[in-house]
């Protein structure tokens, strides 16, 4: 007699938690064939701003942390993915040998992202040669608390958006592709167990054109990034809604995104700020 | 208080015209809207009349600009280099004369445009020009964005000119530029000086106007990077109008920032930093320490020579050499000073001037301080774009930093201390764009300047100012 599996409950992540939504809402997700595969979280304008509360919370531990240590933890966030590997190509709705290159990919990300922690300071900030006597550094700081819509890929595409943002130390709230969010709430769980404090990722599934504009509006929110977003409205919508505090904004990256290619330095630098220090010298 | 005799500049050195035209496509133009006047802020007199771009006026601008990016941007970098070194030379050549101009139009005194604004305009230019051809290095690609549409105030009218045409002209874009309505004339200059240079018609345009004519340059289709500076206000609407658009924008907006002293600072040199800090250009500047944080142990001590200090300040005419503290630059922000200080006052905040004699005619305003200002306090919390300061206090430095942060700017902040290792922690806490430690309100080309949160974003100046202008 073959056994019956004990499946998952897929829930929220927000606080380093796993709620399931206020809203006591959830939506069925399938397989590309239309197979049930579970019922998401569907989060709420609520979940959204605990959310936000959460990763304001752990902005000053983890932005003060040091990027030797945020490196550190990258790298673990690796090493814990690595070790779910199997168990995240079954939640991709791909091939198995291409999601298990994707699950691969995702790591390998991690790893990249990770050794930038310590360096994008020295690629990205300057020793300013003022006319005068005057010692003058300008050195990149995280931008604060960042949302972000993920693309549709949705492990791959979700690193990439989640490392570059985090390893700099902002926090964020990251909405996860609508139609294929397990893969997002796996991923949680990597993250809850490799160090990262919680509130520095917080995940919410559930429909991004409820859940985007609340971010986008969110006085609290200091930059947004419409990665995922594909519907050309909402992402008008949304851009204008981050007027009101001059959040810095990501528009949305085309689909299809390659996601395996390059990623350079710009999702980093785009939410880093620039502060530069000026001193007399003298004795 | 020394007395001084006058000690005016001569206004002779500058050839007004009655009448000023756009300048695009190389050649001044007939503007369709409604001529305005620009005035003498410190004595009222008509300094010219100037012309006032319509939508289609900007709309032959940006064509023109459009038309000329091509070769422009075709040029080896070598050969735009050239050209920025020539303006940046003829700056120098008629530093003077621009110096001048500036007072009059913009009511600083004649030693802050003479000394500071000039000299920094000419170097801008020469900083990017040195750029030009070495943007393989910078790390942000080589690839201009196209049109520019330039928005800047009335504070710096040239050097924010120059802040945002020289990097943008040594990427290879080419620049549909709004200089602020109270402030056209040094920039209607530089368009005269770009044709002595010989810069190719359409590179630099020159569209004067009020807020509808910078509306329809942001607005214009064919414009793919904006660039502002001005009031966070007019930067929210920017940003909204070009939400959903192609363009890059970069925004430089208002502050309020915290210029901090603990009570092992020494006394003297803040309290020259404080004065440097709030009432350099009368306050307008968008980056002004206009929240004095001061450790509550010296509070008494150093609000006693920091009025000392504001009693030898000279207030008047911005010609004359001796001048400390020029006009205001509008009756418009005199007003909005004006009704600042008064709900400084009914919120309960203690005002303090010194004995100040304001002359007749023309916009002035003394310099002012309150004290007793809660952190809930209008003047703690508006950006006033004035000689106005407010006096908080603090114990530890923890709590000052928590004060210096709580508000939605975030542009500057200038710490005053002995202790090195305090200054680095303070600098590290405090979420500010620049951070002046032991000195205030200093400025380089080389220098990366713009805001956190609310105080806009993008940089000018530095290796940082050509991402703004390249299409990373």
């Amino acid at each position: 007699m073959s056994r019956l599996a004990v499946r998952k409950t897929y829930k929220l992540f927000i606080g380093g938690a796993f709620p399931r939504s206020e809203s006591g809402r959830s939506y069925a997700v399938t397989s590309p064939d239309g197979d049930f595969l579970a019922n998401a979280a569907r989060a709420s304008r609520k979940d959204a701003r605990d959310a936000v509360v959460a990763a304001r919370k752990a902005f000053p531990g983890w932005s003060g942390a040091t990027a030797y240590n945020r490196g550190q933890i990258l790298y673990r966030v690796a090493e814990m993915l690595e070790g779910r590997r199997a168990q995240l190509a079954g939640e991709l709705g791909l091939g198995r040998a291409e999601a298990l290159a994707s699950v691969d990919a995702a790591v390998d990300r991690l790893v990249w992202y990770a050794g930038w922690s310590d360096k994008i300071a020295a690629v990205h900030g300057t020793a300013n040669p003022v006319a005068g006597p005057y010692f003058n550094l300008s050195s990149p700081e995280p931008t604060g608390v960042v949302a972000l819509v993920a693309p549709a890929d949705p492990l791959l595409g979700l690193v990439s958006v989640v490392a570059p943002v985090i390893v700099t130390g902002n926090t964020c709230v990251v909405v996860a592709s609508e139609p294929s969010p397990l893969a997002a709430i796996t991923f949680a769980e990597v993250l809850a167990t490799s160090d990262l404090p919680g509130g520095v990722v917080n995940v919410l599934t559930g429909r991004q054109a409820e859940l985007a504009p609340w971010l986008a509006a969110h006085m609290d929110v200091n930059a947004l990034d419409l990665t995922g977003v594909t519907d050309a409205d909402l992402a008008l919508r949304c851009e204008q809604e981050a007027a009101g505090n001059l959040k810095r904004v990501l528009r949305p990256v085309p689909e299809p995104a390659d996601w395996t290619a390059d990623p350079g330095l710009t999702r980093m630098t785009r939410f880093l700020e620039t502060k530069t220090v000026w001193h007399p010298l003298g004795v | 208080m020394f007395e001084y005799a006058p000690a005016p500049e001569s206004r002779e050195i500058v050839d007004l015209r009655p009448s000023y035209g756009l300048f695009i496509d190389g050649e001044f133009t007939e503007g369709s809207g409604p001529a305005f006047k620009t005035v003498n802020p410190a004595t009222e007199e008509t300094l010219a009349e100037v012309a006032c771009a319509s939508a289609d006026d900007v709309d032959r601008a940006v064509r023109a600009a459009r038309k000329a990016f091509g070769g422009w941007s075709g040029l080896p970098g070598s050969e735009r280099a050239k050209y920025l070194f020539r303006i940046a030379r003829i700056i120098q050549e008629r530093a003077r004369e621009l110096a001048v101009l500036e007072s009059l139009d913009n009511g600083k005194p004649i030693r802050e445009s003479r000394d500071v604004d000039l000299p920094l305009v000419a170097a801008h230019f020469f900083y990017y020009a040195g750029w030009a051809d070495k943007l393989q290095y910078a790390g942000f690609g080589t690839k201009p964005l196209g049109v520019a549409g330039q928005v800047i105030p009335w504070n710096f009218p040239l050097l924010m000119l120059a802040w945002k045409v020289a990097p943008a002209l040594a990427c290879g874009n080419t620049v549909v530029l709004k200089p602020a309505e109270t402030t056209p004339l040094t920039a209607l200059l530089f368009a005269e000086i770009s044709r002595q240079a010989e810069l190719p018609p359409g590179v630099v345009n020159i569209v004067t106007g009020a807020g509808e004519t910078g509306a329809a340059v942001v607005a214009h289709p064919e414009v793919d990077k904006v660039a502002f500076t001005g009031s966070t206000e007019v930067g929210r609407l920017i940003a909204r109008t070009v939400a959903g658009t192609g363009k890059k924008v970069t925004l430089e907006l208002g502050g309020k920032a915290a210029n901090i002293v603990f009570d092992d600072a020494p006394i003297d040199q803040a309290v020259e930093g404080i004065v440097n800090g709030i009432f350099f250009n009368q306050g307008h500047v968008c980056c002004a320490g206009s929240r004095l944080l001061v450790q509550e142990s010296v509070q008494e001590e150093l609000l006693a020579a920091l009025k000392r200090r504001l009693g030898t300040l000279r207030l008047g005419d911005p010609l004359d050499k001796n001048t400390d503290i020029g006009a205001i630059n509008s009756a418009e922000q005199l007003a909005r000073i004006r009704s600042l200080s008064e709900a400084g006052e009914s919120e309960g905040a203690e005002r303090w001037s010194p004995a100040c004699e304001l002359p007749e005619r023309g916009f002035w305003f003394p310099p002012t301080l309150f004290t007793g200002v809660a952190q809930s306090h209008t003047i703690a919390r508006e950006e006033i774009f004035g000689p106005v300061l407010s006096v908080l206090t603090f114990r530890t430095p923890a709590e000052a930093v928590e004060k210096a942060n709580n508000t939605p700017y975030g542009l500057s902040a200038g710490v005053w201390t002995e202790k090195g290792s305090r200054i680095l922690w303070m600098a590290e806490r405090l979420r500010a764009g620049v951070v002046w430690a032991n000195t205030f309100n200093k400025f380089d080309p080389a220098s990366p300047f713009g805001g956190y949160k609310e105080s806009g974003y993008g940089r000018e100046g530095g290796l940082h100012g050509l991402e703004a202008y390249l299409d990373v």
